[in-house]
């Protein structure tokens, strides 16, 4: 099941291979192919996610989700609060490993490995898949410490000079802090500090960036910025993004993910995906009413 | 209702006060009868022998020497004990092993000081590795020991201090690629630095205060070296002692006591000044 160019995640030597550039596509993103289009779609799948159930503790917070996250394309996750966003996007990168209580069951293949398999090591799976989070959380450390910390905790000892200002300038925030990289960076504004982490996260030049609510702690045009950046990323990076902002969504991202928390019989709330398509369609004409319901403005 | 809560407030500032008020005639009438340098500087202690000799030194040699005893047992195990509740212990785990950790701080100082003297003294006398053995009373089973006595207020503290470390931090630091080892030695413990700085610094004063201890497993003879495998007296020990003799009020032997009380007193006023300020540190350092 561990295909040949999969890229190596077990323990010990981190080595950088190149994620494979030749999976098709599976089955819903066929599927949904634009009628006409003679060409079949061969997109690289970068996730597929099949049958995940994520438990805390004995409650069941997402339930049966079925997902596959395509390469250099920006993937949005929208849907009310509660209903397993954050949730569905940390079990990308393993980060509920971390959630003492926290179950994840089913299948996540990142480039066709099985990311919650026996030899998987998390730690090299967060190298690789990146997080931005909801709340900038900058160290309280030196800007360039900040940029530096993650090439520094992978090994590198030389050349970070240029690792750093290249990742800031990836993050469109070189000229406004090349003259104090040895400053604190909570001294940067809000919107600074979420692109000094979005610097951070690629400085160790990772396959994938999610990202929870990135802009929801920003004014407009601070966020406007992040989106610009977003759109200018995914030339190389694919980019799942979670967000409340409709038109944030609508803006940037090339497919929608629509969840919302089911009520079960038993009266528990399960968080399930209710409709993923080309963002297009999910604004336009959606084939669920729920998600109809949501985009329109009309909640239940 | 807020005059009986004012009261009790000013209880202890007015204690406080009335303590160093009734330290300053006593320790004025000994600086008439003894040169403040030679005090200072002295290098012989016997302020209660026939002729007397005021050198401090030796007693506060013996208290720096039973202190980095106790430091170095305290501050590696306290904050190697805070990294294992706040980064790795399970909850489950945490919330047994903390309070147990604390009911070391409740046992009497009596009792530590006999575990010095009968269960660690040997093994020192046993294990000593250069040179002839120590003899029962010395200063390392005493630091040792005092060393465990206040390793949880160091664990505890410290605990504080990184629980206090918001979790977006750790969560920045585990989404690059960080162990948990990598989390905690470069994300939480520089960040809750001034708090584990302050958590030392009490320590250091609770050792320096600290008396039944090596009152009891030290020895009571002043001794001014660095060998820690021998007796020595310390400031609090000296205190103890001369305070239970005989001695006559208005001697100048009573008043040696109030003129070590008072070194005693600057000198943990100092530290106590100096943990505020990097308490104080602490609060600004994120956000
Ligand atoms: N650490 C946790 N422990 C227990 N339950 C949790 C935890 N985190 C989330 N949950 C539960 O899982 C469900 C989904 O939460 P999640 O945070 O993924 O939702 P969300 O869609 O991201 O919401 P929001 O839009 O408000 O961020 C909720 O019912 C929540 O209470
Ligand atoms: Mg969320």
């Amino acid at each position: 099941m561990v295909s040949m160019e999969s890229p190596d995640l077990g323990h010990g030597d981190p080595v950088r291979s190149a994620p494979p550039a030749d999976i098709v596509l599976t089955r819903e993103m066929q599927a949904e192919s634009v009628p006409g289009a003679p060409e079949p779609d061969t997109r690289q799948v970068v996730f597929d996610i099949r049958g995940l159930d994520v438990h805390y503790g004995p409650v069941l917070a997402v339930a049966e989700v079925d997902l596959a996250v395509a390469a250099r394309e920006i993937t949005a996750l929208i849907g009310p609060s509660g209903c397993g966003k954050s949730t569905f996007l940390r079990c990308l990168n393993r980060m509920n490993d971390l959630i003492p209580g926290a179950r994840v069951s089913g299948s996540v293949l990142y480039h066709g490995l099985e990311l919650y398999g026996p030899q998987i090591d998390p730690v090299e799976v967060r190298r690789r898949i990146g997080m931005v989070f909801q709340k900038p959380n900058p160290f309280p450390k030196s800007i360039y410490d900040n940029v530096a910390f993650g090439p520094r905790v992978n090994g590198q000892r030389r050349g970070l000079d240029d690792l750093v200002e290249h990742a800031l300038a990836r993050a469109a925030l070189w000229d406004e802090v090349k003259d104090k990289l040895k400053k604190s960076a909570l001294a940067l504004s809000g919107g600074q500090q979420q692109r000094l982490c979005i610097a951070r996260a690629l400085a160790v030049e990772p396959d994938v960036v999610l990202m929870d609510e990135p802009c929801s702690a920003l004014d407009p045009i601070a966020s406007s910025r992040i989106e610009d950046l977003m759109v200018e990323l995914k030339r190389d990076y694919t980019i799942v993004i979670v967000t409340h902002n409709m038109q944030q969504a609508a803006r940037v991202s090339d497919r929608t993910a629509f969840f919302t928390a089911e009520i079960r019989e038993s009266g528990a709330r399960v968080g399930v995906l209710v409709e993923y398509d080309q963002t297009e369609t999910i604004f336009t004409s959606p084939s669920d009413p729920r998600t109809e319901g949501y985009i329109t403005g009309r909640f239940g | 209702m807020i005059g009986i809560l004012f009261l009790c407030a000013a209880l202890s500032v007015v204690v406080t006060i009335g303590i160093v008020l009734s330290l300053i005639p006593p320790t004025v009438e000994f600086f008439q009868e003894v040169d403040l340098g030679e005090f200072l500087t002295g290098t012989e202690w016997a302020p209660l022998f026939t002729p007397p000799k005021f050198g401090v030194l030796p007693i506060v040699a013996g208290t720096l020497v039973v202190t980095v005893c106790a430091i170095a047992i305290a501050l590696p195990f306290g904050l190697g004990t805070a990294v294992f509740l706040s980064e790795y212990a399970r909850p489950r785990i945490r919330k047994w092993l903390k309070p147990m950790i604390e009911v070391l701080a409740g046992i009497p100082t009596v009792v530590y000081g006999y575990f010095a003297l009968k269960f660690v003294s040997p093994y020192v006398q046993d294990l000593w590795p250069i040179g002839d053995p120590p003899g029962v009373f010395n200063a390392l089973s005493a630091g040792l020991v005092m060393g465990i006595m206040i390793l949880p207020m160091v664990a505890s503290l410290s605990e504080d201090a990184l629980a206090a470390v918001p979790a977006g931090l750790r969560e920045g630091a585990y989404a690059l690629g960080s162990s948990k080892f990598e989390v905690a030695s470069r994300v939480s413990v520089p960040a809750a630095l001034s708090g584990i700085v302050a958590a030392f610094v009490l320590a250091v004063s609770r050792a320096v205060g600290e008396t039944m201890i090596v009152l009891i497993a030290a020895g009571g003879t002043p001794n001014l070296t660095w060998n820690p495998g021998e007796a020595m007296q310390t400031m609090t020990a000296f205190i103890a002692a001369a305070g239970t003799g005989d001695l006559s009020q208005g001697s100048t032997g009573y008043q040696t006591i109030f003129a070590v009380g008072s070194l005693l007193f600057v000198v943990t006023f100092f530290m106590n000044v100096f943990s505020n300020r990097v308490v104080r540190r602490f609060r600004e350092v994120y956000e």
